[in-house]
């Protein structure tokens, strides 16, 4: 379960991204977060993996408190937590397979239970025959789908997802739906930020709607509701 | 270095991070060549000085081993006399043995001594000027002034002699000698840890950003760190190379080449088994060090991200 009390979130340069934020998602739920660009969406969800601390409020990842966690309990929260970034981050001068890889090794996964498991999710995102390019190698859609094989290869509790659909074509973000729905069968919580209109109204979901840092709106299966 | 991390480190890790450390020193290319070099060089002359220092060192202590006290006695003294002061001498503090060497042995020694030339002393051999002495053996090198001091209070002592000069000369060269070396070498180590953290610095910047991603996939400080302290040891290992072949093949060459064509009779050099393995895993060591300590050092900022 997340849950957020009071959240607020005041960057160093004085910009106010959230606003006094209170929400609850409990274990295994699929959650929508929509909103305006520059409304806090991609802030909201880097509090929860501890990218950025709140400035004000309380957050909760089951018995974690995240504002009194230690700096060196930060990586065993990240590994618990499958990021997929709006930006994918990637290592640069590894290859698909050896980004992907790296997500295990940092759990120190068995060298054997590695090779399979990274290639049965570039598999799942149709890149078993590019594990060799480099990212610079690849188009914005195939670096998204490797960024979203390393959020996944740990199998996660919560799946956090910044735009996964931004960089595809329709046919490609069907099948990113299709991947994470499948994850979320498992148990896992998704939050996936979006502002694919297409994908929120086919595929009902709750939905978290953001605007200047507060929320707006939160439906049990709610639909885009912005004109683009 | 801490490797603290929230389960002990697995032997694959291990593996990774080598393979990971060993990954870098080649994709760096001429920065790894450029941390080689100051390596290398510093080595060299580091392996050098090292070299000559403990060689002198050695020098000098055989000097100091060999000092001896001698005492002439006084012609006028009679045979009892000369038999009281020898007793007299053995009481002495830090006396380890004394000899008694006759006029005409004396004679005979320097006459030796000199080869061709002494022949000219054999004139002598009716009306031996020399005294008759005896030759202290202290018990260890510095005994040898309050020695000589204490001596020279007793009865028909003529003079008392240790060669103070030579020997004041030998300590305080070789107390200098030893701090210059050592100060050398410290400062040498220092400027290459520093050519190595600045060169490995270089390269983390161009990886500031890779360390952050690492660290939001979940990896801890300690993970980051290890590829990185691998790789340090493999520069100095790297740069340890050169300065290990061409101080062993130059301390060869200088053993048992160069010993016969000049007269280094006087000169004992260490022996070539084992001082040069001692002194080829003291560079090891140190090169080792310098690369370890200088990658360390540079990436420890870069992870408070
Ligand atoms: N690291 C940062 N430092 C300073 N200001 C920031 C930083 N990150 C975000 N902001 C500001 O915070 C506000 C919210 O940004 P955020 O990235 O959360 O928006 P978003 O909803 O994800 O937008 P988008 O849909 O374009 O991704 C924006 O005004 C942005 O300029
Ligand atoms: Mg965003």
């Amino acid at each position: 379960m997340i849950e957020m009390q009071g959240v607020y979130k005041t960057y160093p340069n004085g910009v106010t991204a959230l606003n006094g934020l209170d929400v609850r998602i409990q274990q295994g739920e699929f959650v929508y977060v929509v909103g305006p660009s520059g409304a806090g969406k991609s802030t909201f969800t880097k509090l929860i993996f501890r990218e950025e601390k709140p400035s004000k409020g309380s957050i909760h990842i089951n018995d974690l408190d995240l504002a009194a966690m230690k700096e060196r309990r930060i990586p065993k929260l990240r590994r618990n937590i499958g990021v997929v970034y709006q930006d994918f981050r990637l290592l640069p001068r590894l290859t698909v397979y050896e980004n992907v890889a790296f997500a295990l090794e940092v759990i120190e996964e068995r060298p054997a239970e590695i090779k399979t498991r990274v290639m049965d999710v570039l598999e799942q995102v149709r890149l078993k025959n590019k594990a060799r390019f480099i990212p610079d190698e690849l188009s914005g859609g195939e670096q998204q789908r490797v960024s979203i094989a390393r959020a996944i290869a740990n199998r996660p509790r919560i799946l956090i997802a910044d735009e996964p659909t931004g960089n595809l074509d329709p046919e490609t973000s069907w099948e990113i739906m299709h991947i994470l729905e499948e994850i979320n069968q498992t148990g896992t919580t998704i939050l996936m930020a979006t502002h694919n209109r297409e994908v929120v109204n086919r595929v009902r979901k709750r939905v978290i709607a953001i605007e200047d840092g507060v929320i707006v709106r939160d439906e049990r299966r709610g639909d885009y509701g912005y004109e683009d | 270095m801490s490797v603290g991390g929230i389960t002990a480190m697995k032997i694959r890790t291990i593996g990774r991070h080598l393979r990971e450390g060993r990954k870098s020193v080649f994709r760096n290319g001429w920065m790894t060549v450029s941390a080689i070099g100051a390596t290398t060089t510093t080595l060299l002359l580091v392996g050098v000085f090292l070299a000559v220092m403990l060689n002198l060192n050695q020098f000098a202590n055989s000097i100091e081993n060999d000092i001896e006290v001698r005492v002439f006695i006084e012609r006028t003294a009679d045979e009892s006399q000369v038999e009281q002061l020898g007793e007299d001498i053995e009481a002495i503090n830090e006396v380890a043995s004394v000899e008694y060497s006759s006029k005409d042995e004396e004679l005979e020694g320097l006459v030796d001594s000199l080869g061709d030339e002494g022949k000219a002393f054999e004139l002598f051999d009716q009306t031996n000027p020399l005294n008759d002495v005896f030759v202290i053996d202290p018990s260890s090198p510095s005994a040898a002034d309050s020695i000589a001091s204490d001596v020279r209070e007793l009865e028909f002592v003529d003079e008392v002699d240790y060669g103070e000069e030579v020997v004041q000369r030998i300590f305080t060269f070789n107390e200098y000698a030893r701090t210059i070396g050592l100060v050398l070498i410290i400062g040498l180590i220092f400027t290459a840890i520093f050519l190595i953290s600045n060169t490995v610095r270089i390269t983390i910047v161009a990886r500031r950003k890779e360390i952050g991603i690492m660290k939001l996939v979940g990896a801890t400080n300690a993970f980051i760190r290890w590829p990185f302290f691998i790789e340090g040891m493999l520069l100095g290992l790297l740069g340890s190379i050169i300065p290990v072949a061409a101080v062993t093949g130059g301390y060869y060459y200088l053993y048992y080449h160069l010993r016969d064509s000049i007269n280094f009779d006087f000169v004992q050099l260490l022996p070539f088994n084992p001082f040069i393995w001692q002194l080829s895993g003291l560079i090891l060591a140190i090169g080792v060090f310098i690369g370890i300590w200088g990658s360390v050092m540079s990436v420890r900022k870069f992870l408070k991200v």
